[in-house]
């Protein structure tokens, strides 16, 4: 099932024009991974997907209903503003203290449902907004970079748990990542982009294109030799850690 | 009860920091201080295009404050830098309003009553005023709550849910204009941002929740204006800025106690540490 579709997808900042001419098309139940150099308009795209920017042309049609679970790539509290992490939970909508925490066990951050949202690590914080995200039920999950800040074993933990979120809610995936090697083994489609979309397709074929080698040079034909040789669930761990 | 005037002044001034609480908030989360100045600056042009038309004061201040906080925020990002553009407004505003003030003819204005407001002389007209006003700010924000906190917390958080936080600035901006306009008789112009700020800030040491802080606020807004009240009586001062000045002191008192709290914690977990 459809559900979203960019057409002619034209975004304009400061008058400069950071995306030309998308075309994208996203269904449940799939992982779809942008990657692309600084300045290629992923957070750009995403954030027009959530509504956060307005097209200059083009459109975006949302499957009616759509919920979008959404974390975005740093978040900013200000100190003035007191927030438990479990009150941030219940943003916009309340939640039982249960289902609270029960999302912090799977995230892996048990226990810190009464601690103050400011006095939390960079990666705890990462995997709280994953776990806040994750409360919605959404159809469609957005991650910008949600990697961020988490160690070796997070990094191992969170795509395990987006695979399984994906199975249990069969929610489409739409993220932005710079880890190649982990995206080439996760992501059911890569869409290359820089400015509009270089290529897009299999990771396979993507990984192949002049147009990826080009913008990533050589070296990332390892990402590929690795994804041929390893196809298990637990090849993730090794990678990283190697 | 209400013939007493030291109970309507009682009465208004609690109005008053109810409503202020949860909006006082808000202008600290946001950083929007300079706002809430602008914003009252302006209601001194209303105050003085009111006596020059002759209509309620009350109704001036408020559309002349509608006017100027939609004007920020309709020119907020275009060019200008906020502080910039709020700083002419909110001086010229005041300079136009007590330019205005000197056209009009007949009898003398008292004008000390609303630079610095004149609590004492609330009627019963004006405590209806004054709790209307504080009721329809405290329905819409509490209407709101939720995706007000969201989109004060982060707009792409708040789009990403489904809320415009171009609505919810809309509504903070409307409440902030009710405010100014019921406030004018309390603390006057030149100290009604005190008023939203102070509590606020003086509720945050001692608050785990945005919830929490808003109803600490309302509580130190209150005995401030209540207290600075009864001061005022006492010692003969002016009573505007003898509730803000009351006010300060609560905020240094709070300061303080949320410093030494934070020492003693930390002292208390290092001695842990080294047992």
């Amino acid at each position: 099932m459809t559900l979203l579709t960019i057409e002619h997808l034209d975004i304009a900042l400061g008058g400069d024009l950071v995306l030309k001419d998308i075309h994208l098309t996203l269904a449940r139940g799939e992982i779809v991974t942008v990657v692309g150099p600084n300045g290629s308009g992923k957070t750009t795209l995403l954030k027009s997907i959530i509504g956060s920017l307005k097209p200059a042309r083009g459109r975006i049609v949302r499957s009616t209903e759509l919920k979008i679970g959404y974390v975005p790539q740093r978040l900013h509290l200000d100190a003035t503003l007191p927030m438990t992490v479990s009150r941030f939970m219940s943003l916009p909508r309340r939640r039982a203290a249960a289902q609270i925490d029960q999302a912090l066990e799977r995230a892996g951050v048990a226990g810190l449902a009464r601690r103050q949202m400011s006095g939390l690590s960079g990666g705890q914080f990462q995997r709280i907004l994953l776990a806040r995200a994750l409360l919605e039920s959404p159809d469609l999950l957005i991650l910008d970079e949600a990697t961020q800040g988490l160690d070796q074993r997070g990094v191992v933990d969170f795509y395990h748990q987006l695979e399984s979120v994906r199975r249990e809610l069969g929610c489409g995936v739409l993220m932005v990542s710079h880890e190649l090697h982990v995206v080439m083994r996760t992501s059911d489609r890569v869409v290359c982009l820089n400015r509009s979309i270089c290529c897009e397709g299999t990771p396979e074929r993507v990984a192949t294109s002049p147009a990826y080698l080009a913008m990533f040079g050589y070296d990332t034909r390892d990402a590929l030799a690795l994804y041929r040789h390893d196809h298990g669930a637990s090849s993730i761990s090794s990678e990283l850690s190697s | 009860m209400l013939d007493d005037f030291l109970v309507r002044a009682a009465l208004a001034g609690i109005g008053v920091a109810l409503a202020a609480a949860p909006l006082g908030c808000f202008v600290v989360w946001r950083r929007m201080a300079y706002f809430g100045d602008a914003t009252a600056h302006a209601a001194i042009l209303g105050v003085a295009l009111s006596l020059l038309l002759s209509t309620s004061i009350f109704a001036g201040a408020l559309v002349v404050s509608l006017i100027m906080a939609t004007t920020v925020s309709l020119l907020s990002g275009k060019g200008y830098a906020m502080d910039t553009l709020l700083g002419v407004m909110a001086h010229s505003a005041l300079a136009f309003g007590l330019v205005a003030v000197s056209f009009v003819s007949g009898v003398r204005i008292d004008l000390m009553a609303y630079l610095f407001g004149d609590i004492l002389a609330v009627g019963k007209q004006d405590l209806a005023i004054i709790w209307g006003g504080a009721g329809i700010v405290l329905v819409l924000l509490g209407w709101r709550w939720s995706s007000l906190l969201t989109a004060t917390l982060n707009t792409d958080l708040a789009y990403a849910s489904g809320i415009d936080p171009k609505r919810e600035q809309l509504i903070l901006t409307l409440s902030l204009a009710v405010v100014v306009a019921v406030a004018l008789k309390v603390v006057g112009v030149l100290l009604i941002a005190a008023l939203l700020i102070i509590p606020a800030a003086a509720a945050r040491p001692f608050s785990r929740t945005p919830e929490a802080m808003v109803l600490l606020a309302a509580m130190i807004g209150a005995t401030a204006t209540t207290g600075g009240l009864q001061a005022a009586f006492w010692l003969d001062t002016p009573t505007g800025p003898t509730i803000v000045s009351l006010a300060a002191i609560l905020f240094a008192l709070s300061s303080l106690a949320g410093y030494m709290r934070l020492k003693v914690s930390r002292a208390t977990s290092s001695f842990e540490e080294s047992h």
